[in-house]
């Protein structure tokens, strides 16, 4: 046998660490517990249109009286049009899924061009990106997202881009933060004696060392970035024709189902949302623990 | 009064971690008597700040303590919480291991200084600050000082602080833990001839560990050398460095680390390999991976401490053969 | 938004390094703080003027959206609000404006933004402090209770009912509320009416509608200062000096209130007031939610014109109002860690 290649080398100890991760992971009951109820959730979204048939959710073929309480044939009742409740809070699953995932690429996509720019060519250039990151890590974000999603065409884009844009610098700063600690390692500098340009540096060394953390920080952001969403269409920024939980709760409030106490309209879109948060947020602190050793259990 | 300060009688100490028990501290049997200065030595990580924490039973919850820890005749495992606080300090303080986070960051450290005195009723509210002088200018310490945050001090004037706070309540013992690791050379010096001063002229019974074997030397009567959580050799100081019993003794003082190099404090030099992991540690004698004269019985022998001299005993095979 | 999870599920508020120097060294501190905040402020207003005049290509379309207006009418309108001249022109006359405190008109309310602002900033104000203030207050005591008991039942049972709250949409716990008490409480505005004149009806009313909305907010709320004590106090309890303060024999629980407490208290402070990006954006949907009238539901209601003179006018004074209190929190920052104090 001929002695492995270094890139060889170096991927076996990558894919050896993530199975470390993957054993550590494992033995987080919260982690676990979210990424079973994600993995549920995903699926059932992602196979709605095989499961389930949509023809419910045209208000002009609904079979229900309007507002029924939750019975054997509408588990959980029906909307103001007479719609299962059960069947939209399904598929809003696939658009507050949809948009919580774009508005994550948006914002770890800018947020990882920010910081690595920022560690990487230091000197000016990081200080004017990082008064910039530090500027907008303050200003608060719904306001600036609302400011947005008013002027930009209404839809979910720019929903999109209204969250991602407003959601990046916390990546930025890990992404920075991270960056630097990867550059200072002694293999990079020996990157640089041979004579290695920005690009290779940054992409064959930088990124794959930021990305575990960059990754789970961004199943932190989805979980901000869902209920950014549900907020932004609930104050009426969404497109009532892409029935997200955030625009179905619209819906509800707008029928008044408040005053009707139609809680089986109310409630499960909500619920829905806080448990997606709820299992993004657990999962994704399970795997900050795991990757961050300055936050694990001393 | 024939009874010793402090007696340790086969101490054991188990960290219980979530990769399993870690077995720190495996049956330790010390004596400090009055007046006396012990020395407990050994490299890092072989259970001496766990000895030192044990005294006073300040160990973390993950710790089970075994065995007997006498102090004055009375035994500290078996004290009521009560009774333990007020033992506390009272009858026996500890010189931290680095004075930087032992102390308060955010308080000054007068008022740390005067915290046990009010606690243990040393002295009244209102002479209680001129007890915190006395204590920092017995330590040579300006009295004013009192009113610096920790963060203002020199390492070597925390370390100060640290002992004058150890004096506050007049202590018997002093249980110093590394008092000058992390000290250049000169304040190290300094702040040694100050404990030794203190002990001698307060009559106190003094327990010094260190990593350091010329820090024990100046200072110690009685020197025991720690390995892997068990003294495998004891005696008077001076005989145990000048004729060490056991190979492990030999490797320390041959290579008798330079004060204040960092280097030393990890491995000896002299002394191949590493330092065992409490949690896997080889069968037999656990240095004999490492021993220089092991042989075929060291590997499955668990050698207990014997005695080779008087008033010394060492753990090794080889001192028992003829 | 409810800002970055990971800062708020485990604190990276460690002090700032010690700054240079003492003495002069404060007060160049305190100018380099002062002068990034001007630059913010800066920064917000133009970001303001660029999204709400730049963006929107032609804001006198959005004025006019679905009215059937003519060329002529238009044209009159642009003129009227000044749109017809070059941005740049526009944006002078904007930094004019603001130099005076005054924000342009509403087109929708027809009173000058500032007028309005003026009048809904006191109910918001009255509704986010006493929300902030029972949340901090319920928050810290929770978390440093369950720090203290790391792993109890009680520790486990606030943590995840803190991060269940935490990760519902905060207007949904608004109806929800609102829904489950049906009449007990009303369901919009400040106060009735009806209510008899006097100071203890009137306030007695006030505290009755206050009552919902300030619920929704603190449910939302004490999640964060829950965990962030309950992980700085976690932290603190490795301290070494936690050990030396158990050593000299202090009760258990005089070392939790003596010293981890209150060092585990400083990056909690800081973080109550960089907070108030998240409380303002819950004040947004739950004052849309009962109508409180205060800047929140101004935001809703501008945003149904939308208003573009009013949202911005918001936006500046919204965002104005963070990077104030974020200068705050600095300083103040200074004041209690010894560690960062300069003397
Ligand atoms: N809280 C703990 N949990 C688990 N293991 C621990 C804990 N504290 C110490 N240990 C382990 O117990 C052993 C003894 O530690 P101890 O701190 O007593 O060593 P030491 O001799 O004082 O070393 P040093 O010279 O570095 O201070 C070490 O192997 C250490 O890893
Ligand atoms: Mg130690």
């Amino acid at each position: 046998m001929s002695t492995p290649s270094p890139t060889a080398i170096a991927w076996q100890r990558r894919r050896a660490a993530v199975g470390r991760v993957w054993q550590e992971f494992l033995s987080d009951r919260g982690g676990l517990f979210g990424l079973a109820a994600l993995s549920l959730i995903v699926a059932l979204a992602v196979f709605a249109p095989l499961l389930s048939d949509a023809s419910g959710l045209d208000p002009t073929h609904a079979t229900g009286r309007p507002l029924e309480a939750p019975s054997g044939h509408f588990l959980l009742g029906t909307d103001n049009l007479g719609r299962s409740v059960l069947l939209q809070v399904w598929w809003g699953a696939r658009i507050s899924l949809l948009v919580g995932v774009l508005a994550t690429l948006v914002s770890v996509g800018i947020g990882t061009l920010v910081g690595v720019a920022a560690a990487h060519f230091g000197g000016w250039t990081s200080a004017v990106l990082m008064r910039f990151t530090d500027f907008f890590l303050v200003l608060p974000s719904l306001v600036l997202a609302i400011a947005l999603s008013t002027v930009l065409n209404r839809g979910i884009f720019a929903i999109v881009l209204a969250v991602g844009v407003t959601s990046w610098p916390s990546t930025a700063r890990l992404v920075r933060a991270q960056t630097l600690a990867v550059e200072s390692r002694p293999y990079i500098e020996r990157a640089w004696a041979l004579g290695a340009g920005h690009v290779h540096v940054i992409i064959r060394h930088v990124l794959p060392a930021v990305a575990a953390l960059v990754f789970a920080n961004t199943t932190l952001t989805v979980a901000n970035s869902i209920i950014a969403e549900s907020t932004l269409s609930f104050l009426g920024l969404g497109d009532p024709n892409a029935a997200s939980w955030g625009e179905m709760l619209n819906a509800a409030l707008g029928s008044g189902a408040v005053t009707y106490g139609a809680w089986w309209y109310l409630l499960p879109p909500g619920l829905a949302i806080a448990l997606v948060v709820l299992a993004f947020m657990l999962a994704g602190r399970a795997l900050e623990t795991v990757l961050n050793p300055r936050l694990r259990e001393r | 009064m024939g009874e010793p300060l402090l007696e340790l009688r086969d101490m054991t100490v188990t960290y219980h971690t979530g990769r399993g028990p870690v077995p720190a501290v495996r049956g330790v049997d010390l004596v400090v008597d009055t007046g006396q200065t012990v020395g407990l030595a050994g490299e890092s990580g072989c259970g001496k700040s766990t000895v030192a924490l044990a005294v006073l039973r300040l160990l973390p919850t993950t710790a089970r303590l075994g065995g007997k820890v006498l102090l004055n005749g009375e035994d500290v495992v078996a004290m009521k919480w009560g009774r333990l606080r007020a033992v506390r300090w009272a009858s026996a303080s500890v010189v931290f291991q680095g004075a930087m986070h032992a102390l308060n960051p955010v308080r000054p450290v007068g008022e740390q200084l005067a915290e046990p005195i009010l606690l243990h009723g040393g002295a009244g509210a209102n002479t209680v600050s001129s007890r915190v002088g006395d204590l920092l200018e017995q330590v040579g310490l300006p009295a004013r000082r009192a009113r610096a945050y920790p963060h203002e001090l020199s390492g070597g004037q925390r370390q100060r602080v640290m002992i004058a706070m150890a004096l506050a309540c007049d202590p018997q013992l002093i249980i110093a833990d590394e008092p000058t690791t992390a000290l250049d050379v000169m304040v190290q010096a300094q702040v040694l001839d100050l404990v030794s001063r203190l002990v001698s002229e307060l009559g106190i019974g003094l327990m010094m560990i260190s990593h350091d074997l010329s820090v024990l030397a100046s200072t110690c009567q009685r020197l025991a050398v720690m390995y892997a959580g068990r003294i495998i050799e004891q005696g008077p100081a001076r005989q145990v460095l000048q004729a060490p019993a056991h190979p492990y003794t030999k490797a320390l003082s041959a290579a008798f680390p330079t004060i204040g190099d960092p280097e030393s404090r990890l491995a000896p030099r002299g002394l191949p390999g590493d330092p065992p992991d409490p949690s896997a540690l080889p069968p037999g004698c656990p240095f004999h991976p490492r021993c220089p004269s092991a042989f075929a019985d060291c590997v499955d022998t668990d050698v207990a401490l014997r005695p080779v001299d008087t008033g010394r005993s060492a753990a090794c095979l080889l001192e028992v053969r003829p | 938004m409810i800002g970055p999870v990971s800062t708020a599920l485990a604190p990276d508020l460690a002090p700032p390094t010690t700054p240079g120097g003492r003495g002069g060294g404060t007060v160049r501190h305190l100018a380099t703080k002062l002068g990034g905040a001007v630059v913010s402020l800066l920064m917000v207003i133009v970001l303001g003027f660029f999204l709400f005049r730049v963006l929107p290509g032609d804001p006198v379309k959005t004025i006019t959206r679905g009215a059937p207006v003519g060329p002529q009418q238009l044209a009159a309108l642009r003129h009227e609000l000044g749109l017809d001249k070059p941005i740049a022109a526009q944006f002078v006359d904007y930094l004019a404006q603001l130099a005076r405190g005054d924000l342009g008109e509403s087109y929708q309310f027809r009173v000058p933004v500032s007028t309005l602002i003026g009048e809904r900033i006191g109910p918001t104000v009255l509704l986010v402090g006493v929300a902030t203030a029972l949340a901090i207050l319920v928050g810290l005591w929770l978390g440093t209770r369950a720090a203290w008991r790391r792993g109890s039942r009680f520790d486990r049972i606030s943590t995840g009912v803190a991060l269940l709250l935490w990760s519902a949409p905060t207007f949904w716990l608004g109806l929800v509320l609102l829904t489950v008490t049906g009449n007990l409480f009303p369901s919009q505005g400040l106060i009735n009416p009806n209510t008899p004149a006097g100071f203890l009806p009137q306030t007695l009313d006030l505290l009755h509608h206050l009552t919902l909305p300030c619920l929704t907010l603190v449910a939302v709320l004490y999640a964060q200062y829950l965990l962030v004590m309950r992980s700085s106090l976690l932290e603190e309890m490795n301290a070494d000096y936690l050990v030396t303060a158990k050593a000299k024999g202090l009760r258990d629980d005089l070392v939790r209130r003596r010293h981890a407490v209150p060092n585990a208290m400083l990056p909690t402070v800081t973080l109550i007031f960089l907070n108030l990006g998240l409380v303002v954006s819950g004040a947004v949907t739950v004052e849309t939610v009962f109508s409180w009238p205060g800047l929140g539901l101004l935001t809703y209601q501008a945003l149904q014109g939308p208003d573009l003179p009013l949202l911005q006018g918001l936006f500046v004074v919204l965002a104005g109002a963070v990077l104030v209190m974020n200068l705050i929190a600095e300083l103040l920052y200074q004041v209690i860690d010894p560690r960062v104090r300069a003397t």
